[in-house]
């Protein structure tokens, strides 16, 4: 079986209950949710869920056909040619080697924003693939905590 | 205009020209009600049970093609209710149920008679709402009438807490609705359908596969205009029985699970399955595999969703079946040549001679197969068939000569025993003229008795014919096939009288176990116009057949009892 990882855009009226409609709509049929974000889209009543799935070609052909039929899902894109970012902070003790992590999330797209006596929190944003590199290259600074902000998309 | 959102739901029901709610009061639901009292635009039916307002209501949508309303209050009143929301969903029957909700500035404080209705309801309704403010009521009622019936139908659940139908707001029923997210396609794309016609014209064995939503687009006429015309042979789902007419000569039968050899044999050897309002599920198709290996699939559906959710569709088409299948029969004048599918009308008489549905009649007990036929022999198209669920369910389906769309009224999808008595009174009231049966079995029959008492105060009558094998005779019959015969919990030989259990309720009953008796029984029964128990003693351990065993595949059928 080909399980595809896809991303699924929602476009949604935002009013009460209709995050829980799509979250139900996954469990009650057995779909997969890897990440989900969602926001408002400014000046309009609607919001767009960036949704990442994976699955069959017909489970994710499904996924979409079963989000359209949501009453209040005004568009759904299966996206195939898409700009795709995610973001992570990560929270390090001071004492750590702040400019080999500092140039570590150089090359993701990422600094260091925000700096206490204690601990440094560093922020990356890129490709979901490239922030698990950078997550599994600064496993050895040890992290004290890490958050991913699942991903966010735009059809090129 | 001001009013209260109480009255505007009266007004709402009135717009919508409904005539009819079932319902039952409660705590939360009591502004509502007291409006009920003073107006008299609607007939109020008090069921016994909440689950029976609904189905009830969805027997009344079932029989009549239009949208049925039921009533119910918070908490408990919706739990209550929520079996015949999933049934109605299931089997997309257009129905409105409206909530009583404890007051706002309750919600989520756990109090008296509160439950998350919205929050249970969304896995089981087309959609719904919590109306936080009565402004919004007359959108919100325009919009689950409109939503209930339209596209897919399905039931629309309305969840009004009590402070708002006492609040006080400006109404104007909206004249139409436009939703910008939600705009069902009914046209089918005209480049498919000249595609799926050619492809037809190009077939050797093509086979209407026929399915429920014929019923619901009341497209029956033009199905069987089309059939006739191209003299393609058809088989029905368990939802679309009716759609052909039983005394159809290119009506094959039922398909499926209890469908006959000639109908599953005719799937297995078509070359082009021409999918009619019809969703493929497992009942029908049994191993997905080997299901109609050699064929195309033309499919034309409301639901874009149905269409190659389980079989790949060659020909998708979204749509309307009645616009669909009227656009078929245009263009099926030039392009199709009925001649050309004799050898295949050929072959599926011969699959019905080999194989014809039959059962070995006895002159010691009745089978209730006999039953079945003799009560079609009898009221025949004149009487509308409701069931429940179980054997009794399936020979009704197997035996009954069904002539017309919406005779039929049984839990397909869903599978709810309790469903057909209920629903048998919604259908008597949509339907006076004719006689309302419930076919039953000695199990279902208790899951809603309690409706005895509604059919006699509103005068429904309703004659329920229980096919009593003393056995919860389904799960029996798979434990007598699959479980080496141990029957947990499936013998039910410790019955109530139902003569006098029927009469106590100011109902007629009648024990059976003869022919002669049970044509004077249903004699009886019909001319006394009143609720009616005709409790039919038939052979303990008659399985129902032919049957393809869960997830085998649909040639390979058992046949008789010997095929075990």
């Amino acid at each position: 079986m080909d399980n595809e990882r896809r991303v699924v855009s929602v476009i949604v009226i935002n009013e009460a209950s209709v995050l829980s409609r799509i979250t139900d709509l996954f469990s009650a049929r057995g779909y997969n949710i890897e990440s989900l974000t969602v926001a408002p889209i400014p000046s309009s009543e609607y919001s767009r869920l960036t949704i990442v799935t994976s699955g069959e070609s017909r489970v994710i052909e499904q996924i979409t056909k079963q989000l359209h039929k949501l009453i209040p899902v005004l568009k759904v894109y299966e996206h195939t040619k898409l700009v795709e970012k995610e973001m992570a902070l990560v929270k390090f003790t001071i004492s750590t080697s702040l400019s080999d992590i500092e140039a570590l999330s150089s090359s993701y797209n990422g600094k260091i924003v925000n700096a206490n006596r204690d601990t440094v929190i560093v922020m990356v944003v890129d490709e979901p693939t490239r922030v698990s590199n950078f997550l599994s290259a600064i496993e050895r600074f040890n992290p004290k905590e890490i958050v991913r902000s699942g991903s966010v998309a735009l059809e090129q | 205009m001001q009013l209260n959102g109480a009255q505007m739901v009266i007004e709402a029901l009135k717009y919508e020209g409904v005539d009819t709610v079932f319902g039952y009061p409660g705590g939360a639901i009591m502004n509502v009600y007291d409006e009920i009292y003073k107006q008299d635009h609607f007939k109020h039916i008090l069921t016994r049970h909440e689950q029976a307002a609904v189905h009830a209501a969805e027997g009344y949508a079932k029989v009549t093609g239009k949208v049925g309303v039921a009533m119910v209050t918070s908490g408990p009143g919706f739990t209550n209710a929520v079996t015949g929301l999933a049934n109605a969903y299931m089997d997309s029957t257009p129905i409105v149920v409206i909530s009583g909700q404890v007051p706002m500035s309750l919600i989520g404080t756990d109090a008296f008679q509160e439950i998350d209705a919205v929050g249970i309801s969304r896995s089981c309704t087309k959609h719904n709402y919590l109306v936080t403010d009565a402004s919004d009521l007359a959108h919100v009622l325009k919009e689950a009438f409109y939503l209930a019936s339209s596209g897919r139908p399905g039931p629309v659940h309305v969840d009004i807490p009590k402070d708002v139908t006492a609040q006080l707001a400006e109404f104007e029923y909206p004249t139409s609705v436009s939703m910008q997210t939600y705009k069902p396609t009914t046209k089918g794309n005209a480049r498919q359908i000249k595609k799926a016609i050619e492809a037809i014209a190009a077939s050797k064995r093509p086979l209407l596969y026929l399915g429920g939503g014929i019923v619901n687009a009341n497209a029956s006429k033009s199905v069987r205009e089309f059939a006739a015309l191209t003299g393609i042979p058809a088989v029905e789902t368990f939802m679309a029985r009716g759609v052909m007419g039983a005394s159809n000569p290119l009506l094959i039968s039922m398909l499926g699970m209890h469908g006959s050899y000639a109908a599953n044999m005719a799937m297995s050897e078509t070359d082009l399955i021409i999918g009619l309002g019809a969703r493929f599920d497992d009942r029908v198709t049994g191993k997905l595999s080997e299901f109609a290996k050699n064929a195309g699939v033309i499919h034309v559906d409301i639901d874009p969703a149905s269409i190659s959710k389980l079989v790949d569709a060659t020909y998708p088409i979204v749509g309307d079946v009645a616009l669909v299948t009227k656009e078929f029969l245009e263009l099926a004048k030039e392009k199709i040549d009925s001649s050309k599918y004799e050898p295949w009308r050929e072959m599926c008489e011969h699959f019905e001679q080999i194989h014809p549905l039959a059962y070995d009649d006895s002159s010691d007990t009745l089978k209730p197969q006999w039953v079945v036929e003799r009560v079609g022999e009898l009221l025949g198209k004149d009487a509308n068939i409701s069931t429940d669920v179980g054997q009794h369910q399936m020979w009704t389906a197997q035996y009954y000569p069904f002539d017309r769309p919406r005779q039929f009224i049984s839990s397909g999808g869903l599978g709810t025993m309790g469903y057909g008595f209920p629903a048998a009174l919604g259908v008597k009231r949509g339907d006076i003229e004719r006689v309302s049966i419930n076919i039953t079995g000695d199990g279902s029959i208790l899951m809603n008795i309690q409706e005895l008492m509604t059919s006699v105060e509103q005068n429904l009558p309703v004659i329920n014919i229980i096919l009593n094998n003393h056995y919860l005779g389904m799960v029996r019959q798979w434990q007598t096939l699959f479980y080496d015969k141990r029957y947990a919990q499936t013998d039910l030989s410790v019955q109530p009288n139902f003569v006098k259990l029927v009469e106590s309720f100011g109902g007629v009953g009648y024990d059976v176990s003869t022919k002669e008796e049970f044509d004077k029984a249903l004699k009886d029964a019909v001319d006394a116009d009143v609720v009616a128990l005709i409790n039919v003693t038939v052979e303990r351990l008659e399985n129902v057949l032919p049957m393809v065993p869960a997830g085998g595949s649909l040639f390979n059928m058992m046949l008789d009892d010997k095929d075990r």
